[in-house]
């Protein structure tokens, strides 16, 4: 029951006093309740878990892991392209430095 | 779908086990704390891309799995009752009390009912004025806030017939007992990310301070797991234990204020019974006084029920990182998702469940 699910918002109205959304989950739409996520709007993406959005997610942070990959990637293709021996020193401050962020 | 599908990307996975192998000079043993965890990192056998040094050990984190036997026995006495529709989340159903399990007593005709959400509960208990609607109210700091709005709209609205039977738990305290049980191995931690999504992480400063453990804040998909543990093991190699976020993307700092004001102001702590460990003072939450009459335990007098966990099985050695399922005589042989014998056999979070179903043999 823990699984929170990212889904995008089609629609927000109001049920019984409580903020609500129409929410899409790779083709699946379901209601959740938007009270803990009052900022949310129309095309936001939140994170929904047993029916309420705990949060919305954010694009930018989103990236960040993506960016880091491709730090890893290239500094992993120098290596190789230096003809080293893949695990010696530069390499690794390499990777150190890329994992600052 | 948009936020999970790039987070599996196979590709990308083996960049970060690689960069995990590079990083790990020594052996390190980390673990997660969720059981959402736990079935990512089984399912997707994320495990087997690590170096043979780290070891990851599994923890508490499966509500299901930690609620003790009582609860069951008393969740099962009131779903009994001929006046009473007694609704849960679906993973409820199959674990075991002492007796029976709520599957067992919704075949011997009780109205037990499958929902989703709370609020779900609600529902039913507007459409049938003349019947008690109970909802299974557990799990963890992530749940309490769709929890706890039920009880409050229940309150606004005025409803009489609704009412829920607690037994939520806390991370942070697990983490405490955890390390200070003279047995413990944990060097880092992964902490679960949508228990900070409603927490933040504050919490978790002085415990990584007082422990000299980092923690890392993860997410739930193979990526995330992979880049918690990383950060998690450079940590443990430069010699640091902080609280880090992996999982920015849906946690902030300061959490879910709206979300954590409903749960408080609905909920107090109190001491709980966690399955196989055994109380931990202040790890759990119960309904403040002003919201007693929506607690089932009073309704149906049920609260001096209590019972002993099943001999053989070890789940509390389980839940704390101690041994891992397939150390379990019984695993697999008398203990299996059809007929389990203690709650992480049927939980899909459950740690037992997760070897039975993807480490077979
Ligand atoms: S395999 Fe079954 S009996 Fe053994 S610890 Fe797991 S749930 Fe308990």
């Amino acid at each position: 029951m823990c699984l929170g699910v990212p889904g995008k918002v089609l629609e927000v109205f109001e049920r019984d006093d409580l903020p609500m959304g129409r929410i899409e989950f790779g083709g699946i739409v379901k209601e959740a309740c938007l009270a803990y996520t009052p900022e949310v709007a129309v095309g936001d993406y939140v994170l929904v878990h047993v029916g309420f959005a705990l949060s919305r997610i954010d694009e930018e942070e989103a990236q960040e892991i993506f960016t880091y990959l491709d730090e890893i990637h290239a500094a992993g293709l120098a290596e190789e392209l230096a003809g080293d021996e893949p695990d010696r020193q530069g390499g690794d401050e390499g990777l150190a430095a890329g994992g600052e962020k | 779908m948009k936020y999970v599908d790039e987070y599996r990307d196979p590709e990308r996975a083996r960049r970060l086990a690689e960069s995990i192998r590079r990083l790990a000079t020594r052996p390190w043993s980390i673990m997660e704390i969720c059981g959402g965890q736990t079935h990512s990192i089984l399912r997707f056998a994320i495990d087997e891309m690590l170096p043979k040094e780290l070891t990851l050990i599994h923890g508490p984190g499966c509500p299901v799995c930690v609620t003790p036997i009582e609860i069951l026995d008393k969740a099962l006495a009131i779903a009994g009752r001929p006046e009473v529709i007694f609704c849960s989340f679906g993973d409820m159903l199959r674990v075991p009390g002492s007796g029976k399990d709520l599957l067992t007593v919704k075949s011997e005709g009780g109205d037990v009912r499958i929902v989703y959400s709370p609020m779900d509960a609600l529902r039913v208990a507007r459409e049938n004025p003349d019947r008690e609607v109970v909802f299974f109210a557990v799990g963890f700091e992530t749940t309490a806030p769709a929890n706890a709005m039920a009880v409050a709209q229940a309150a606004r609205l005025g409803l009489r017939n609704f009412t829920v039977l607690v037994s939520h738990v806390l991370v942070p305290p697990a983490i405490t007992a955890i390390m200070e049980s003279p047995q413990c191995r944990v060097e880092g931690f992964l902490a679960a990310g949508h228990v900070c999504t409603v927490m933040g992480t504050s919490e978790y400063e002085w415990l990584a301070e007082r422990f000299r453990v980092p923690i890392v804040v993860t997410g739930f998909e193979p990526l995330d797991i992979l880049h918690g543990i990383e950060m998690c093991v450079r940590q443990l190699e430069e010699g640091r234990a902080e609280v880090e976020n992996q999982y920015a993307r849906s946690v902030r700092a300061e959490g879910n204020p709206a979300a954590r004001r409903q749960v408080f102001d609905v909920f107090e702590v109190s001491p709980r019974k966690w399955r196989g460990i055994g109380e931990i003072p202040a790890s759990g939450l119960r309904l403040r006084p002003e919201y007693a009459s929506f607690d089932a335990e009073t309704r149906f007098g049920v609260a001096h029920l209590s019972a002993d966990e099943p001999a053989e099985c070890i789940a509390g050695e389980i839940l704390q990182g101690l041994k891992k399922p397939h150390e379990c005589a019984a695993f697999g042989i008398r203990c299996t998702p059809e007929r389990p014998l203690g709650a992480p056999m049927v939980s899909s979070e459950g740690a037992c469940a997760a070897y039975y179903r993807y480490r077979r043999g």
